[in-house]
């Protein structure tokens, strides 16, 4: 195990810790859902994502969209866990007044959007990926980063439409410099481009919106989009199989366009190697179709779609974290 | 409209370099010009509305700073429920995120800082020189069937986002009730944060295209179709204020009857207007383009000059112009009698032409002259009042 791993896994510990915590304390469900997805976002957070804790709103960071909204305890845990906000925002979830909502609310340091009705994430994803497709052209040809709006915003702050004009691309390179305090050679060259990252659940791909978004986001080349499916295997009231079939699921994917990895969405080596691969493809988005297990790391709510709706209570909090603490030592 | 759309749009689009345009696949013969001109900012996105709405939400969200500060929520809300405000990353994730010497929750605290600055310090996304984007497409398409990611995506987020729907009302008479944006009005004011507006003739849309690009925020606009009359004689300065109505006949000084329309019906009430004044009704006419927010102070004072009011919409009663108006007009120490022109329960599934199906509803202009001298004649010769 690398070093890296190691500490995503520490990471995926520690978030599991406190979604345990802090849906017991609300007596809130969904617990299964979020554990689900632990060592996805550990691996996400921890060694794949370019953001910036202690800088929310720097344009150039990646966008994280949750789109399966009601897994949003395993998000608040995370952006808490790396620093978005204190921890103790946890202890406030669901209670009156509280930023922190039963699904993933706006207004949440590092939340990129608001999320809960399912088969909305998907499309959000594929519109954020197209404006930094555009974004970055105009960069291109402006020799300047993504981040030459910024220059824009404040040629804007400065006064009216004269200054904004000065502040486009300009296809030279060349600005005059009494029209604009920022030209375009002030901002590095192009950077990494901005990723997006969309996180469906199983159910959420019953909906003929996500579809649409596939479709969109291969027509397009959205290279810089990747969805991930937390393929759990089981929906509200019970087996995918059961309740609608998704399978052959890859091959839906491959058929819509997109480039299609499996892989064990509790590996965190494999999670790891299979997101640095995403970020070689050219030309397709690429879908991550995690084969996971709901309410991973806790033996009595593995695989048990009660767990969808009940919290733990404090005898059963006891156990799971016991059961999350021997698996420490196990990875020691 | 569509036409008066489209030009005040492309002069926009030439002065703002990120306003995108997104079809559903509709607007053959309209949308062209745009889409040769700004074609990395024009998108079909197929027979599609969910994905439009939410690409058009992604698309602005994409200059979001951060979505604490861009929803104005008040960041102490956590703390002030927290006992304490300790911190606490692990240290692996505190230096893969934050580089050398972070500390946790400071990107919270930042915005705390921002806040005790000062409003006109803290960087919001209206700062930003942003996205905006016109969604395109008939009627009920792109309104009522992708109404969730209106809702959600665009209206709670409060972005940038502009709803277009051609063919408001009845404009697509005889493509039947499938293509009939009847109700849309009402159900789309009920949404958070948005601008709601009907323009009553070209020159109307032409000046609603470029208030909704001067004003942030989500934005629904109803057009007709093409070919409409024109009311207004001369193009509408772009000063004119979204909270003031448009006054027809304004040298008309205390009307016996005052029509409020809204949208497509403005050409048939000043036609009325005419043939009411021929047979001696004093009558103003009030264009009321803007139905959310509803410009309250402007259409109350309005509402008191005249002892009767006919509000005139092709939509239906419940919801729209009527319903908008009469908490106003009931506030009044003397309210006016209020009588509703609408489209009625009846015309729906029936087909025909636009001025057929309005005048199913007692929309013609003959039929809003009968329904004004039915409710005046008793009391003719009243004027209005001082």
């Amino acid at each position: 195990m690398t070093l890296l791993a190691l500490e995503s896994e520490s990471l995926a510990k520690a978030i599991r810790r406190l979604i345990l915590e802090t849906i017991a304390r609300a007596k809130a469900s969904h617990v299964g859902s979020c554990l689900s997805i632990a060592d996805i976002l550990a691996v996400l957070y921890g060694q794949v994502l370019n953001v910036r804790s202690n800088e929310p709103s720097w344009l150039e960071r990646d966008r994280v969209i949750l789109s399966k909204g009601h897994a949003a305890v395993a998000i608040y845990a995370t952006l808490a866990e790396c620093g978005f906000f204190p921890k103790t925002w946890l202890d406030t979830y669901s209670q009156d007044g509280s930023l922190l909502g039963g699904h993933v609310s706006w207004g949440v340091p590092g939340v990129e959007a608001a999320t809960g009705a399912l088969g909305h994430g998907l499309n959000i994803g594929a519109g954020l990926a197209i404006a930094f497709k555009r974004a970055q052209a105009l960069a291109l040809r402006a020799g300047s980063s993504p981040a030459f709006k910024t220059a824009q915003a404040s040629a804007l702050r400065a006064g009216p439409s004269p200054a904004f004009k000065t502040a486009q691309p300009n296809p030279s390179g060349l600005h005059d410099a009494k029209d604009s305090s920022h030209t375009a050679s002030q901002w590095p060259k192009p950077a990494t481009p901005i990723r997006t990252y969309v996180i469906l659940s199983d159910g959420e791909c019953d909906e003929g919106s996500t579809w649409e978004a596939a479709l969109f986001a291969a027509h397009h080349g959205l290279n810089n989009l990747m969805a991930i499916v937390d393929y759990n295997k089981i929906q509200s009231f019970g087996r995918v199989d059961e309740v609608l079939k998704l399978e052959p699921f890859a091959d839906k994917w491959r058929a819509f366009g997109w480039h299609v990895i499996d892989v064990d969405g509790h590996d965190h080596a494999a999670l790891l190697a299979a997101f640095e691969h995403a970020k070689t493809i050219q030309d397709k988005p690429q879908v991550l179709i995690a084969h996971t297990t709901k309410g991973k790391g806790v033996g009595f709510m593995e695989d048990d779609n009660l767990w969808h709706y009940r919290p733990p209570n404090s005898e059963q909090l006891v156990l799971a974290l016991e059961g999350l603490n021997s698996e420490d030592e196990g990875y020691a | 409209m569509r036409n008066a759309f489209i030009e005040a749009l492309l002069g926009e689009a030439d002065r703002h370099p990120n306003l995108w345009l997104l079809t559903g696949d509709l607007g053959y013969g309209v949308l062209e010009p745009f889409a040769e001109r700004f074609a990395d900012r024009y998108l079909n996105v197929g027979v599609a509305e969910q994905n439009m709405l939410g690409v058009a939400a992604g698309i602005c969200l994409s200059d979001t700073l951060t979505s604490a500060n861009a929803s104005g929520v008040d960041a102490f809300r956590c703390d002030t429920l927290t006992s304490a405000n300790a911190s606490g990353a692990s240290q692996a994730s505190q230096n893969r995120h934050s580089g050398e010497s972070r500390n946790p929750g400071q990107g919270a605290s930042n915005m705390m800082d921002a806040r005790l600055r000062g409003q006109d310090e803290l960087l919001t996304k209206q700062d930003l020189n942003e996205n905006i984007v016109f969604t395109y497409s008939i009627g009920n398409f792109g309104t009522l069937r992708c109404l969730e990611q209106i809702r959600n995506d665009v209206c709670y987020h409060n972005l940038n986002v502009k709803i277009v729907a051609v063919g408001g009302g009845v404009a697509y008479g005889s493509h039947g009730y499938t293509h009939h944006a009847v109700e849309e009005l009402a159900i789309l004011r009920t949404m958070p944060n948005i601008t709601v507006i009907a323009p009553g003739d070209p020159a109307e849309a032409k000046w609603a295209v470029q208030k909704l690009v001067e004003h942030p925020g989500p934005a629904y606009l109803r057009l007709g179709k093409a070919g409409e009359p024109k009311v207004h004689p001369q193009a509408i300065a772009a000063t004119h204020g979204l909270d003031t109505p448009f006054v027809l006949f304004p040298d008309v000084s205390r009307p016996a009857v005052t029509m409020f329309s809204t949208g497509g019906m403005l050409a048939n009430c000043v036609e009325a207007a005419k043939g009411l004044m021929q047979a001696g009704v004093t009558v103003q006419v009030v264009s009321v383009p803007v139905l959310k927010p509803v410009p309250a102070d402007a259409l109350q004072a309005l509402l008191a000059q005249s002892p009767f009011v006919l509000t005139v919409e092709e939509h239906v009663q419940e919801g729209g112009l009527y319903s908008a108006l009469c908490p106003l007009a009931l506030a009044l120490a003397q309210p006016p009698q209020m009588i509703s022109a609408c489209l009625q329960p009846h015309v729906i599934g029936k087909i025909g032409s636009q001025d057929y199906l309005r005048s199913l509803s007692g929309l013609s202009t003959e039929a809003l002259v009968k329904t004004v001298l039915a409710f005046s004649r008793p009391r003719a010769g009243v004027t209005g009042r001082e």
